[in-house]
């Protein structure tokens, strides 16, 4: 890494907000009634949350809103995760309210979770009248302290001439550049003031600038590597999603012949089904996807952040590109909208700052057509000896997870949302769906949030309705979040709940079978009747014990209107493979014992 | 860079950023630091011309990739509006300390001596004390207190370090790379550094 020494003065020549220009908009308007005028400004169609003593100037000034539908939760982590699903199914920004202290606290998680996960989320959190603030309050917590680390940015708002200008901030700051969340904390005498002046209400953000495009050296740079490449890979990841660049990626791929995996969060990105699709690289993805990036002389990093679960060990990641660097053929290109993310976990040959699709649009042009036949060869015969595969067991009780999976596949054509939970239901889900559309596939990677799953597809069946959105969970992640099913039928709300129920939390009991000598360590679960659980939530409620009635119980799972919750016994003893035990490099996956699978 | 990629020499690095002067902005960069497990040696924060800004000034040893990292991860937070690290660049360095130190009448004479050399000033007198301040760099004033130490040094308090590029019409100076991990942190001064002493840090005579 080379860092240009230039001057470095640093002076204090910036916009001052006292010149900013002022506006007369909300002169005799409470606070309370410019956050609701602002939601209506930004086009928020739906807020979730929940009321309490702090937040009541706003929720008396939403009240019987026509601009935009209150979804009214179970827990404030409903109400963050729901906002997570609605963001990241419609690319808009979920929007929480919530009230101070534990209502506060409660979204923690949500917000680590987006945090992690580029996800923009914008929390607003009552808060103690600015008086009693530091006494000790009722219902009052350091929320702006409590998550400061959890937040791309937050602010307090001790002064109604500064709240326009902080929610309009919160939004430009969890919308641009890296998405995130961020939380404006709203103490009661704020909302409840009355604004007596003309203030500044654009933002006002001196130390904020995301730089849109790499210079044109470092993108000719790019294509050159790219185009004496014998063996490139894209390895893609939600930043091509995001930035809305995977036309022009799967442009540049084919012209160029270069295969594409994707993380975890970039499944979609890159039509699957396409031959040149490698899947999903990493701890349980693929093995020919792992095998390309270890050979891969040059991998085009676009969006991704190389995390510890895609790179294995770093000290024997990519050896073929790391080579092609050192002798300056090749090596790998990142391309990411956050200079953070560039360099912080694996030493790069070549970094580019920007937007995703702008930097490929950039560098489309230039990318000469090749066949690369010996490597596209040599890939295709990895993928057709080593694919995802499973053995099947037809006796009840012994359904394996993955034929559930393929028949939810199969039976929706490919075209539902996925959502999930966090463990093996959502690795399963990874590999055994194949993912046409971004925007498909919502799960939480970073964090690994049990019980995101129930919330999240809730809020993603409310940003398109228009599709079937199925939530593939566990019964782990189910249990955790269970009762916003509550919420769906309050609202009615078809998101549809499969459960891989194993008894068991599938992804620790597989790291005790093969690290801990099945010593199963509080992992077992005594599970509640899901099907009748859903029933008293006024859901619909299926259950299917064996794959003999697999095709006809999905189809009725599939069929119901409104929320339902659909309970699919399955094997307790599977594991995910393959695998790449941590501390290990991606060459020393294991592929694991699974038979040879059925024709 | 994770741990085990981490290669290069270990150097002081002199950071220095603009922040926007509201609250919580030390809170989120020291927050920062800890949860990225860069090791702060000083932090100093303090007023600018201009109300908006703040200025922190920021000592902190790591290899050029570290480095790299800290001044990307000061620039996403919002509130953080300029960084410069002075790594390798010509600046000047000041530290200012007030030491109370014990000198009855007739010791006094050969703490004043010892000050006069450093160019510190007596700016307190006691029966049998005197407080003195200094400036300079940190190995200056380290050296006097080790110098100070035998006479019995009673309180102590530095400001930290705070930094600022040279002019660039000083011809004929190389930029100058400091390899040292000495650095004191902001409790008190280091104990162990003595060594790294360098004689044109003293004061002439």
């Amino acid at each position: 890494m080379t860092t240009t020494r230039t001057s470095p003065s640093l002076n204090t020549r910036i916009d001052s907000l006292d010149a900013a220009a002022k506006s007369d908009t909300y002169i005799g308007h409470k606070g309370a009634e410019i956050f609701h005028d602002l939601m209506r400004h930004h086009g928020v169609r739906q807020i979730f949350g929940y009321p309490g003593g702090a937040i009541l100037p706003v929720f008396d000034a939403i009240f019987e809103s026509p601009h935009f539908q209150f979804i009214l939760t179970r827990h404030e982590q409903g109400a963050g995760h729901m906002a997570e699903g609605y963001a990241r199914a419609t690319g808009k920004p979920g929007v929480v309210l919530v009230t101070s202290g534990p209502g506060a606290t409660n979204v923690v998680t949500p917000m680590q979770d987006a945090l992690m996960d580029g996800t923009p989320l914008v929390v607003f959190s009552g808060q103690v009248a600015t008086p009693s603030i530091g006494s000790d309050a009722f219902q009052e917590a350091d929320v702006t302290g409590i998550t400061r680390p959890c937040t791309k940015w937050n602010t307090l708002v001790k002064d109604v001439r500064d709240l326009p200008r902080k929610i309009n901030e919160a939004f430009h700051i969890a919308m641009s550049g890296r998405p995130g969340p961020v939380l404006v904390d709203l103490p009661k005498d704020v909302t409840a003031a009355t604004l007596k002046e003309a203030v500044a209400v654009e933002p006002h953000l001196p130390g904020y600038h995301i730089r849109q495009l790499g210079t044109s050296d470092e993108l000719a740079k790019a294509a050159e590597m790219i185009n004496i490449a014998q063996r490139p890979v894209f390895y893609v990841g939600q930043g091509v999603i995001q930035s809305r660049g995977w036309d022009t990626l799967r442009q540049i791929a084919i012209a160029a012949n270069i295969p594409v995996t994707t993380t975890l969060q970039g499944l979609g990105a890159f039509d699957e089904t396409h031959p040149l699709s490698l899947h999903m690289l990493g701890m349980h993805g693929s093995a020919y996807a792992n095998w390309a990036m270890q050979r891969s002389d040059c991998i085009i990093a676009v969006g991704a952040r190389f995390d510890d679960r895609i790179t294995g060990r770093i000290s024997g990641f990519a050896p073929e590109a790391q080579r092609a660097a050192r002798e300056g053929r090749g090596g790998i290109i990142h391309f990411d909208i956050a200079p953070e993310q560039i360099g912080k976990n694996v030493p790069t040959t070549l970094g580019i700052e920007g937007d995703a699709r702008k930097n490929l649009e950039a560098i489309a042009p230039m990318i000469e057509s090749r066949d690369r036949a010996e490597w596209i060869a040599q890939i295709a015969e990895w993928k057709a000896q080593y694919p995802f595969r499973y053995k099947r067991d037809d006796r009840p009780g012994h359904m394996k997870p993955q034929q559930v999976i393929e028949e939810l596949y199969k039976q929706t054509g490919g075209d539902a949302i996925v959502v999930t939970g966090v463990g093996q239901h959502q690795m399963w889900a990874a590999q055994f769906y194949q993912y046409k559309h971004p925007m498909q596939w919502i799960t939480s990677g970073g964090l690994g949030t049990m019980g995101y799953g129930v919330p999240a597809s809730i809020g993603a069946k409310l940003g398109r309705p228009d599709k079937t959105v199925v939530d593939i969970d566990g019964d782990g992640s189910f249990c955790m979040t269970a009762m916003e099913m509550a919420t769906a039928a309050q609202y009615g709300i078809g998101a549809k709940i499969l459960i891989l129920n194993n008894d068991f939390q599938g992804m620790v009991k597989q790291w005790q079978d093969l690290f801990y000598e099945e010593r199963y360590s509080h992992t077992e679960m005594h599970n509640p009747d899901f099907k009748a659980l859903a029933e008293a939530m006024h859901c619909h409620g299926v259950r299917c014990e064996s794959s003999e009635e697999l095709p006809a119980k999905m189809a009725e799972f599939l069929e119901c209107d409104g929320p339902v919750v659909g309970d699919f016994l399955v094997e307790k003893h599977e594991h995910v493979w393959p695998m790449v035990p941590a501390g290990a490099s991606l060459d020393e996956m294991q592929l694991g014992v699974v038979g040879e699978p059925e024709a | 860079m994770s741990n085990e990629e981490t290669s290069g020499p270990i150097l002081k690095h002199v950071i220095a950023a603009l922040v926007a002067n509201e609250p919580g902005v030390l809170s989120n960069v020291a927050g920062m630091f800890a949860a990225r497990g860069f090791n702060i040696d000083s932090l100093v924060v303090g007023r600018t011309e201009n109300p908006e800004l703040s200025r922190m000034t920021i000592v902190v040893s790591g290899t050029m990739d570290t480095l790299d990292q800290v001044r990307k991860q000061l620039l996403r937070l919002v509130q953080v509006v300029k960084v410069v690290d002075y790594v390798g660049t010509d600046y000047v360095e000041r530290d200012l300390m007030l030491v109370r130190v014990s000198a009855e009448p007739g010791k006094r004479r050969e703490v004043i001596e010892l000050s006069d050399m450093f160019r510190a000033r007596i700016v307190d007198v006691g029966r049998e004390e005197l407080m003195i301040e200094l400036s300079g760099k940190e190995e200056k004033l380290e050296a006097f207190v080790d110098l100070l130490q035998p006479y019995g040094i009673i309180e102590l308090a530095r400001t930290g370090l705070i930094a600022m590029p040279r002019s660039e019409k000083v011809e004929g100076k190389t930029p100058v790379r400091r390899a040292t991990t000495a650095g004191a942190g902001i409790s008190g001064p280091s104990t162990t550094a003595k060594s790294d002493v360098d004689l044109k840090d003293l004061p002439p005579g």
